[in-house]
């Protein structure tokens, strides 16, 4: 088993080495700095925190208006109330005067489990990728996480980086460097490529690893940046592997498949199947039951590269 | 008119679900009230329960359910008119859990009261359980209202109580939010709302036991005033000891008569009540108690 971590746990973790570097980093939480992990910054800089209660809307226009007075601002809340909770304050108050505040919610997608699906978060990408101005990022892991983070405070502008409650497996290693706007292979293949993001790389590889034994050669791509997408990419695999998958832990309209399919339809027609959230509401259980409900597994991927290959022209 | 058209046919289970009110002394909907005594002990019994729930589910909210476990009981064992045989009975007074977290408890007392079977309960949280993490209303019976975003159930309960007054019913609707909850803007958007129209058949009760997640609400969020709020928002407004049954039964009588604005009860509580180590114990918000806990807890709650 590889190691696992939270990435809100690097999260908080770069936040805490980012406020020693930089005064003006300014850290907002809606009554859940425990789980967001804002706490570890809250610890060590109290005047630089503002807990603003269960406000989300408030959370954003304080957020917004810090910023327009020179702070670099990273609010934190659980995505599925970060997301749809203020679109509008988000909208007008941080998308359009391209505010340099950056959402940073934990507790993506359904392996929230248990709560059920008040907070289920399976619209937020298809929302934030709706703004202009915003820049989506789904970390994979850990590593990529804080990479991410400090990404985003070092760019100016809007950010939402979408962080998940579990613990994932660590697949990218010290050395991977973590890019705005820049896919990364992280395996070659050319029968077909898996472009996936968040908890559901692992999946991809190790679907990958599994396909050899049927003779398949996979593509994995981590397509961590939503917006602005790295088209090349994109376009290179459908050229070079005919055919492309991508798997996500959100709904399946308005998020990674959506996006990628516009590109490929757009430069270079294959072959295309989405492996995401389907169009329901999922109830109460256990993160890994629900993730199996939806095929979102290991065994969902390799089914689904089979389906796809043999739609090969 | 396809709203008359609705009615009728909701009309219909009613009807006989009507007759069999009549005919059953026992029913919920005309049962004698039980005396302050006998409630006390089904709020305890609703504790056991919110223990036994979490315990076997590894997750879930203990302490905002244990807090508001005598206003549940107030209302369920003895004020709400209800019938637990008949879910959808549109007379019904309506019961709107806000603070969906709590959800354990309301499933304790929908079952302790007939509308499934106690041994659901133990399926919180479980796959396809109609007992889910926070309430859902396409999924249990007797839950009014899907929650677990907090702030939305005040204007949802204006709205049932605004359509009492369009299909002139005489329902009346109570509706429990979390005093972390008042945080949220669309509470005080709502708060205006009812008493301009003056919705005279809302009782807005707040669980009032100072705790949010991040801590003591003075310290996250400071809501004080909180009872001078809802007067100034034009709500009559009572405050209470929220484990105190007499006093929350009396509150409850006192609403009833008030007309031309809704009423407030700020119901005074300790979070985690009844369990000594989950007392005003913040990890016991949103954390179940391990088998050894649940184990202690029930021996309390003998
Ligand atoms: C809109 C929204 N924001 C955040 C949360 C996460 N959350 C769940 S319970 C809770 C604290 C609730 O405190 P309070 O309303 O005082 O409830 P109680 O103390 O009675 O449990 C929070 C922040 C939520 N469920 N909904
Ligand atoms: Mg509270």
């Amino acid at each position: 088993m590889a190691l696992e971590r939270y990435t809100r746990e690097a999260y908080g973790n770069a936040l805490l080495q980012l406020g020693r570097e930089n005064e003006d980093i300014v850290v907002l939480d809606a009554d859940l700095s425990r789980s967001t992990m804002t706490r570890i910054f809250a610890m060590e800089f109290p005047h630089r925190f503002f807990d603003c209660g269960i406000a989300e809307q408030n959370m954003m226009g304080i957020a917004a208006g810090l910023a327009a007075s020179g702070k670099t601002v990273f609010a934190s809340t659980f995505a599925v109330f970060a997301s749809s909770r203020c679109y509008d304050q988000v909208r007008m108050s941080i998308a359009q005067p391209r505010q340099n505040v950056k959402i940073v919610p934990s507790h993506g997608g359904i392996t929230v489990g248990e709560d059920g699906f008040s907070h289920h978060s399976i619209e937020d990408l298809a929302l934030m990728c709706s703004f202009p101005n915003f820049t989506v990022i789904v970390p994979a892991d850990a590593v990529e996480a804080a990479q991410a983070v400090r990404a985003a405070a070092n760019t100016y502008g809007p950010f939402y980086i979408r962080l998940c409650r579990p613990k994932t497996p660590l697949i990218l290693g010290e050395d991977y460097r973590f890019i705005i706007g820049k896919a990364a292979t992280l395996r070659e293949g050319k029968d077909v490529t898996i472009i996936a993001c968040g908890l559901m790389v692992a999946r991809a590889l190790q679907a990958a690893h599994n396909l050899i034994r049927d003779g398949i050669d996979c593509r994995v791509v981590n397509m961590s940046t939503l917006k602005p997408l790295d088209e090349d990419v994109i376009v290179k695999a459908a050229k070079e592997t005919g055919a492309i998958l991508t798997a996500e832990e959100h709904l399946q309209h308005g998020g990674l498949g959506s996006r990628v399919s516009q590109v490929v339809a757009r430069y270079h027609p294959v072959p295309m199947s989405f492996l995401a959230i389907r169009d329901f509401y999922s109830p109460s259980g256990k993160p890994e039951e629900l993730m199996e409900r939806h095929g979102l597994t290991v065994e969902g991927i390799e089914q689904a590269v089979r389906s796809l290959i043999s739609r090969k022209p | 008119m396809p709203s008359k058209k609705r009615r009728t046919i909701r009309a219909n289970p009613s009807a006989s679900a009507a007759k069999a009110r009549a005919e059953a002394t026992s029913s919920q909907a005309i049962a004698k009230p039980l005396t302050v005594e006998a409630l006390k002990e089904r709020a305890k019994k609703l504790r056991r329960h919110i223990i036994a729930m979490t315990a076997r589910a590894g997750s879930g909210h203990p302490g905002g359910s244990l807090s508001s476990a005598e206003i549940i009981t107030a209302l369920y064992f003895n004020f709400l008119r209800h019938d637990p045989r008949d879910p959808r009975w549109p007379d019904r007074d309506r019961f709107v859990l806000s603070k969906g977290h709590a959800a354990p408890l309301l499933y304790a007392a929908l079952a302790e009261t007939g509308y499934f079977p106690v041994e659901e309960l133990l399926t919180l949280r479980k796959l396809d359980s109609r007992m889910q993490g926070h309430t859902d209303m396409t999924t249990t019976p007797g839950v009014e209202m899907s929650a677990g975003s907090l702030g939305q159930g005040l204007s949802f309960s204006i709205g049932i109580a605004l359509a009492a007054r369009l299909d002139r019913r005489d329902y009346r609707v109570y509706v429990l939010l979390g005093d972390g909850e008042c945080d949220e803007g669309q509470v005080w958007e709502a708060a205006m709302a009812a008493s301009h129209y003056k919705v005279d058949n809302l009782v807005a009760i707040v669980d009032r036991n100072q705790q949010q997640i991040d801590g003591w609400t003075y310290d996250v969020m400071d809501t004080e005033p909180l009872a001078e709020k809802w007067r100034s928002f034009g709500w009559h407004t009572i405050e209470v000891d929220g484990h105190e049954l007499a006093q929350i039964l009396a509150a409850l009588d006192e609403a009833k008569q008030v007309k031309g604005r809704p009423t407030a009860i700020i119901a005074h509580t300790t979070k985690g009540k009844g369990v000594s180590f989950m007392e005003n114990n913040p990890e016991f918000h949103g954390r179940a108690p391990t088998p050894e806990e649940a184990e202690r807890a029930l021996k309390e709650l003998e």
